[in-house]
């Protein structure tokens, strides 16, 4: 059985912005190490001639021309923002 | 402290020459624009959608790799790189990570004493730019940020050199050739002033002829090559203190601050530094096929340094002027369309003319080769100098403007003549002195007889004609 350590969960949650209870941490805790258990019996496998797979489709270089197609209702998306200035979207002080 | 040297790796973004996002229709002109005005679906992520990719970014991006000697890889892909940032609207920006585009090129750069420097280049991917962050207007600081997301989806390749570089020098130089050479493939525009082009720079210092590398500092905001130059002077007293005083430097993300002149950590970035990169779901693998990079290679056009040894051979231009007209590709475009209407020998000439007159930029080759070959006979090249800037403004030919300002060149020896003799007489001096020898005095007859004739005399007549005259005796 795969060991994710509480610590990991944690971490792996603030990288998502997740806030947990200790009752979740401790249920995906178990799951995670689960998830791994069952990559792990694919490594069982012999893939020393397998090339990485990235895409299942078959398909390569999908491509658009490059002209422009603009989308004419940019007032609508900026309807969505939680809070708005202007044309602008509003969001807490960030500063570097 | 002679005895550490600096050791900088560069990594370059530029924003490559399409009309459009690289994964979605929106136009790239939106610097400058209304906020928010040039967004769509799929650069805000929205639910639901999909990117597809932009075929003349590619192509500009092979022929930014192909121009810098790089390897295209057969087959790459697009990755998710994961941080939150309000400039991000999906949470990730598309990049490319484990398999790039292009990787292990190199560029010969030329440093002021003339001596060539060449820098490998890692490798270059391709993504998407962020949306642009408003801290305050104007002076006003702001209690909350604003975003912009024109900028968002723009495409860009960044370009990862390898650490050859030693010095802040070697840094400037690179970073011109660089820019050289995407400006005349025509991958990138690279104007500053708009952050088509940004610098961050890896630097570490270690005792010359260390083997080892020490601990590298990210800088960042290094928004021209002159802050470059001095960000990497600063951060080297820095971190040789550190090292000379018995502490360790800590490899961290630090900000130039051009106004005090000095970098800054920037402590926010530590923890986010977990980028948890997988390749994009949404996108397939990018295939470079042998028949469309040969083709996007017969398609690059002539690069710098071929074209200043073209000018050095073919145009016996010395490696000076051959260099200060190819640093900008409009003036040497126009130097060799302009060639192509007159004689080999009229090189130097153009050249001078080009080089010397105050801010030049290019006008039409046909006026530019008459403006050429008037300097031959009926004007001056100082003069020619002089009438550019209305030559340019007006669309007149370079005759017609000579003829409407009277300024055609007096060869007629019997006007310069008397020129001559009103000089000798007016300068008693210079004429004694010419006389008795002393060669050098020609000069001022020579400046007398300019004067008088309102700067319109033949000088190579005017020249052959004082000599005529002391000898003869005046």
């Amino acid at each position: 059985m795969a060991n994710i350590t509480r610590e990991e969960v944690q971490k792996i949650s603030k990288l998502a912005k997740l806030r947990l209870t200790e009752k979740e941490a401790e249920l995906y805790q178990a799951q995670f190490s689960k998830i791994l258990d069952s990559m792990a019996e694919l490594r069982q496998l012999d893939t020393e001639d397998v090339p990485p797979t990235t895409s299942v489709l078959g398909l390569s270089n999908v491509l658009r021309e490059d002209s422009p197609a603009p989308f004419g209702e940019a007032e609508d998306l900026l309807a969505n923002a939680p809070e708005r200035e202007g044309p602008y979207y509003k969001v807490r002080k960030v500063i570097e | 402290m002679a005895e550490y040297e600096m050791v900088i790796g560069l990594e370059v973004h530029c924003q490559l020459a399409t009309k459009t996002k690289l994964f979605c229709g929106c136009a790239t002109d939106g610097f400058g624009a209304v906020a928010n005005t040039r967004v769509c679906p799929v650069c805000t992520g929205q639910p639901g959608v999909l990117p597809v990719l932009n075929k003349r970014a590619v192509e500009l991006a092979f022929q930014a790799a192909l121009a810098l000697d790089c390897k295209l890889a057969d087959v790459s892909i697009f990755a998710r790189k994961n941080y939150f940032y309000p400039d991000l609207p999906k949470a990730y920006q598309i990049s490319q990570y484990e398999q790039p585009f292009s990787q292990h090129g190199r560029l010969e750069c030329r440093l002021k004493d003339g001596a060539a420097k060449v820098v490998r280049i890692h490798r270059i991917h391709l993504e998407e730019d962020a949306g642009k962050l408003l801290h305050a207007i104007g002076s006003e600081e702001l209690d909350h940020s604003l975003v912009d997301f024109n900028r968002g989806g723009t495409p860009l390749i960044e370009i990862v050199s390898e650490p050859d570089i030693r010095v802040s020098d070697e840094a400037y130089a690179y970073l011109t050739a660089l820019r050289e050479v995407l400006i005349y493939s025509g991958a990138s525009r690279c104007d500053l002033e708009k952050g088509e082009m940004r610098c961050d720079a890896n630097i570490s210092v270690r005792l010359k002829g260390a083997e080892k590398f020490g601990t590298r500092a990210e800088i960042k905001n290094l928004n021209s090559f002159k802050n470059v130059k001095d960000a990497l002077e600063y951060e080297f007293r820095r971190q040789v203190e550190i090292v000379e005083s018995g502490g360790k430097v800590v490899q961290e993300t630090r900000l130039w601050n051009a106004e005090k002149m000095a970098t800054f950590s920037m402590r926010s970035k530590e923890e986010a530094h977990d980028y948890r990169y997988f390749p994009d779901p949404d996108l397939v693998p990018l295939e470079a096929k042998p028949a469309w990079v040969a083709a996007l290679k017969a398609g690059l056009p002539e690069l710098p340094a071929a074209r200043r040894a073209r000018l050095t051979s073919e145009f016996r231009l010395s490696s000076y002027d051959a260099e200060v007209l190819t640093s900008k590709k409009e003036v040497a475009d126009s130097f060799l369309e302009t060639m192509k209407l007159l004689a080999p020998e009229d090189a130097k000439a153009l050249a001078n003319l080009m080089l010397n007159t105050a801010d030049f930029s290019p006008i039409d080759a046909p006026r530019m080769a008459e403006l050429v070959t008037l300097t031959r006979r009926v004007i001056t090249v100082n003069k020619a100098k002089e009438l550019y800037p209305e030559l340019r403004a007006s669309g007149k030919s370079p005759k017609t403007l000579v003829e409407e300002k009277g300024l055609a060149q007096v060869s007629d020896e019997g006007q310069l003549r008397e020129w001559v003799k009103a000089a000798l007489a007016a300068n008693p001096q210079a004429a004694a002195d010419l006389r008795g020898g002393k060669e050098r005095a020609i000069g001022s007859i020579v400046g007398a007889v300019m004067k008088l004739s309102k700067g319109k005399a033949n000088p190579g007549l005017v020249n052959k004609l004082i000599k005529e005259a002391v000898n003869a005796g005046a």
